[in-house]
């Protein structure tokens, strides 16, 4: 029994479920203390999300930013730096690709859409490499920088639309709800399954996840964001300038987030509008974790937490509970998983310990008592 | 009894003792059997090379560690320490080599941190700056209460943290290689203040390996090699050579087998090379050094006289302050560590687990570390995953790495072997020029010769090969001339053939024949 408990690969596996299930049970005590049937707000929860195609597609259609969202952290994260500026990199995208596609809206669709959505990838690509050059020329700590940069990019987004980019249907109907004018037709994203919402840009983040799996494991540039988000140290006596790979993991996490903006524009609202971010650019990040920081892992991860937030919305209609209650939920997760992390760790090393027995680190130079012949 | 009371109004230790002390961790012996004592106005210095056990000693004495056999008494009482509160409660003070004091809070402030204040709840810093003058003035600890402490040069810092200790109650201070870091003014300013605290009837015990302010400073000497006490002596007609020749032993000398080879054109060049090390003090001093091909120059000396640097200057990890390397005659001062390698430089650093390997990679992976962006490991942007798997299994064969696979993780293998996975990645490569730093350190007996018979092949292939090692038989071994830095100059280059560990030892001591 202490074997198998002992076992890190089964436990890496066995620990983030039982996180969600405990978070689960301590969210079970909070609806019943809110007055709720646990199992039937849970059951609401699941056959809401999962149980029929309107809520399986309602899922679906939240995992994409998710997903998108978890495949940059997975990035940023291998490379050892912590992007919490998602939010503020997914407006940064929508609002780049909205105002890129109402500018060229004359253009072909067969152009613009792939130009609107590279055009969100690069607006979100320079609101993290902002952070990642300032965290590699004057290590700078990127996660102030990008909280700090989610501030400015929501009072950019503030701005803008409610000036330049206010549609001008409500200026001239006085209502000036922060909104921007509808996208051209030519730039919305596939339905895949009218009459659900569903739209093909799922299908695109499925295939970024494979690339970026890709990219990590099997390219040289993934090779050295790894090596570098590891040990830095052996970074550089390899060669590898360790500050150009931090600068581009930031970058590439910021440009995942803003092609999810851009998405979210072109495939959810069709338009630029306040609250688009939706929290997305954290509960990436819960995804991405819960994946292991594994973008084929992030890809079940997304789904899930897909689900918990269609479900949830359900739920809050079905048995008057707030539907914030979820993100409790969401919140007690991570802090199981990432307190199951250290669990996991702690097994590792005990199974490294065993495995390697003589101690360099404490005391060199002593004569080993380890014979091994050659 | 009658406890004597020192000038901070604290009682004396007047007699420390540590009886057959004996710490293991696994797979090595830090602590064998070893005694020490040290008595009242009186400063006993601990000396010993890196990994002696003289740090690990003092740690039990502080509480950090726990015996694993073996008794501490004070004053002839038997006591126990189960955490450096109990020794401090005991009078005993230690000052680490790194210190321990808040940057962002002023010296009164670090003194008063983690002191129950005289007024409950309440600071009373008003008390504590007083006493630190008091202090100051009675010792000579020239330093200011107000001051904020990321305003002090290092010597304040070491002088804050006299106080600190003092303030304390210690009768006795242990100082772990307390003039590491400073300048040569500082360092006579510390012993001044330890002359003080010897004649007021503290007790001090001073860990270091330069032997210079051993025979300047201490009352008794004991030296410690490989976990063993080899002597206690009173310092008096004690000479560096003598301390020298304990430090790092000579019992088992070993055979040299194989034959000098006809030296090619010089490959590998130092001239003129100054550098500092980390903390901005100079640790290299005009080095001047050529290594031929098919020669294995040895660089002996006691740890932490510049040889560290000396490889990284060479590998390009550090920069110089003056001087240039040169490879086949080209000056390479400027080149990035990556262009080096290309250019042919192979470089087994002193810190394998650090700098060597990701230990969180898998050994196919760390054998690529250093050419997974050439053919055929990759084409620059992906990855061969059947050449990498291909060459990782050639390595792991022909340099006899026991792992269950290539897609082990690294951590889980044997410092041994962990050697040989950076010996298989640098020397298949087929080096022009090798850096070898403490390439046997903390290895087991079989990994080692066999490393030493790789190091012997490559200079077989023509490589210019700088060994460093505080191994002078592993130098006296397999070099073939010898250089000893102290301090970081070369003391003088010898011939193998004409070498002795005597003069060897001596020149590790810094005394050159006159």
């Amino acid at each position: 029994m202490q074997r198998f408990f002992r076992s890190p690969r089964l436990l890496e596996i066995a620990l983030p479920l039982a996180a969600v299930f405990i978070a689960f049970a301590i969210g079970g005590v909070l609806l019943w203390l809110l007055g709720a049937n646990p199992l039937e707000a849970y059951w609401v929860l699941i056959s809401g999300a999962f149980g029929n195609l309107n809520g399986l597609t309602s899922t679906l259609i939240k995992m994409t930013p998710l997903l998108l969202v978890a495949l940059g952290i997975c990035i940023s994260f291998r490379g050892g730096v912590i992007n919490i500026g998602g939010e503020g990199q997914i407006m940064m995208g929508a609002l780049a690709a909205t105002a890129f596609a109402l500018w060229l809206r004359d253009l072909p669709g067969w152009l613009l859409l792939p130009l609107t959505l590279l055009i969100g990838a690069v607006a979100g690509g320079i609101w993290g490499a902002i952070a990642g050059i300032l965290k590699a020329r004057l290590n700078v700590n990127e996660i102030l920088s990008t909280v700090m940069l989610n501030a400015i990019a929501l009072q950019l987004m503030n701005f803008l639309l409610r000036g330049p980019m206010l549609d001008p249907a409500q200026i001239a109907a006085g209502t000036n709800v922060a909104q921007s004018e509808t996208l051209p037709k030519s730039v919305w994203l596939l339905r895949l399954a009218p009459p659900t919402l569903l739209h093909s840009g799922v299908i695109l983040a499925l295939i970024l996840a494979v690339l970026v799996y890709f990219l990590l494991w099997r390219t040289t540039i993934g090779y050295r964001i790894r090596t570098v988000g590891l040990n830095p140290s052996a970074a550089r006596y390899a060669g590898m300038p360790a500050p150009f790979y931090i600068a581009l993991s930031l970058t590439l996490a910021g440009a995942f987030a803003g092609l999810a903006g851009a998405v979210e524009v072109t495939g959810v609202q069709h338009r630029m509008l306040e609250g688009l971010s939706g929290g997305y650019g954290f509960s990436g990040i819960v995804a991405a974790l819960f994946g292991k920081l594994h973008p084929l892992g992030a890809i079940p991860a997304s789904f899930l937490f897909g689900g918990l937030l269609v479900g949830a919305d359900k739920m809050q209609r079905a048995v008057q509970v707030p539907s914030a209650l979820i993100t409790a939920i969401n919140g007690l997760v991570v802090m199981f998983v990432v307190a199951s992390e250290v669990y996991v760790r702690r097994a590792r090393r005990r199974a490294g310990r065993e495995a390697a027995e003589a101690s360099l680190k404490i005391e060199p130079n002593v004569h080993s008592v380890q014979t091994t012949a050659p | 009894m009658t406890t004597t009371l020192l000038p901070t109004g604290r009682p004396r230790i007047d007699h420390l003792e540590m009886r057959q002390i004996v710490k293991r961790f696994p797979g090595v012996i830090a602590c064998d059997h070893v005694d020490f004592d040290v008595r009242a106005g009186e400063i006993h210095a601990l000396l010993g090379e890196n990994g002696a056990g003289k740090s690990t000693l003092m740690r039990q004495l502080y509480g950090l560690y726990h015996p694993d056999a073996g008794e501490i008494f004070i004053n002839g009482e038997a006591v126990t320490f189960h955490s450096p509160t109990d020794a401090i409660e005991h009078g005993i003070g230690m000052i680490h080599q790194h210190f321990m004091l808040v940057d962002e809070l002023t010296v009164t402030e670090n003194v008063a941190l983690g002191m129950r204040s005289s007024r409950g709840p309440f600071l009373d810093l008003d008390k504590v700056e007083a006493r630190i003058r008091e202090l100051s003035q009675a010792y000579g600890l020239q330093v200011d209460p107000k001051a904020p402490v990321w305003t002090l040069a290092v010597g304040e810092c070491q002088r804050v943290e006299i106080i600190k200790a003092l303030y304390r109650g210690a009768a006795l201070l242990i100082l772990d290689e307390p003039t590491a870091v400073l300048t040569p003014q500082e360092a006579d300013d510390l012993f001044a203040t330890l002359h003080q605290m010897k004649r007021d009837g503290h007790a001090l015990i001073f860990i270091t390996h330069k032997l210079r302010e051993v025979v300047a400073i201490s009352d008794r000497i004991s030296v410690l090699r490989g976990g063993r006490l080899i002597d206690t002596t009173p310092n008096q007609g004690v000479t560096r050579a003598m301390l020298a020749r304990m430090m790092v032993g000579r019992d088992v000398l070993l055979e040299r087998t194989h034959k000098p080879l006809p030296r090619g054109a010089v490959r590998l060049a130092l001239r003129g090379v100054s550098a500092a090390n980390v903390t901005g003090q100079p640790a290299l001093r005009n080095v001047t050094l050529e290594i031929h091909a098919s020669e294995i120059l040895g660089v002996a000396g006691v740890s932490g006289n510049g040889q560290r640097e000396l490889a990284e200057v060479v590998a390009g990890l550090r920069g110089m302050t003056s001087g240039r390397v040169e490879f086949d005659g080209h000056d390479v001062s400027a080149w990035s560590p990556g262009k080096r390698t290309d250019a042919g430089l192979a470089y087994i650093p002193e810190e394998r687990m650090h700098d060597g390997i990701v230990q969180e990679f898998s050994v196919s992976e760390n054998l690529m570390l250093q050419d997974y962006d050439h053919a055929p490991m990759s084409n620059g942007i992906l990855l061969n995953f059947g050449e990498i798997a291909k060459r990782g299994r050639e390595l792991v064969r022909d340099f006899n790495i026991r792992t269950p696979s290539i897609d082990t993780a690294t951590r889980s293998l044997s410092g041994g072997n962990i050697q040989k996975l950076i010996l298989a990645r640098e020397l298949s490569r087929d080096p022009k020029v090798l850096v070898a730093a403490q390439p046997t350190r903390g290895v087991d007996i079989g990994a080692t010769e066999y490393i030493h018979q790789r190091l012997l092949d490559q200079r077989g292939h023509g490589a210019a090969t700088l060994l460093i090692s505080e191994d002078l038989d592993e130098i006296l071994a397999l070099a073939d001339r010898i250089a000893v830095i102290y301090e970081g100059r070369i003391m003088d280059i010898v011939p193998r053939e004409e070498a002795t560990a005597e003069q060897l030892g001596l020149l590790m001591a810094g005394v050159t024949e006159e």
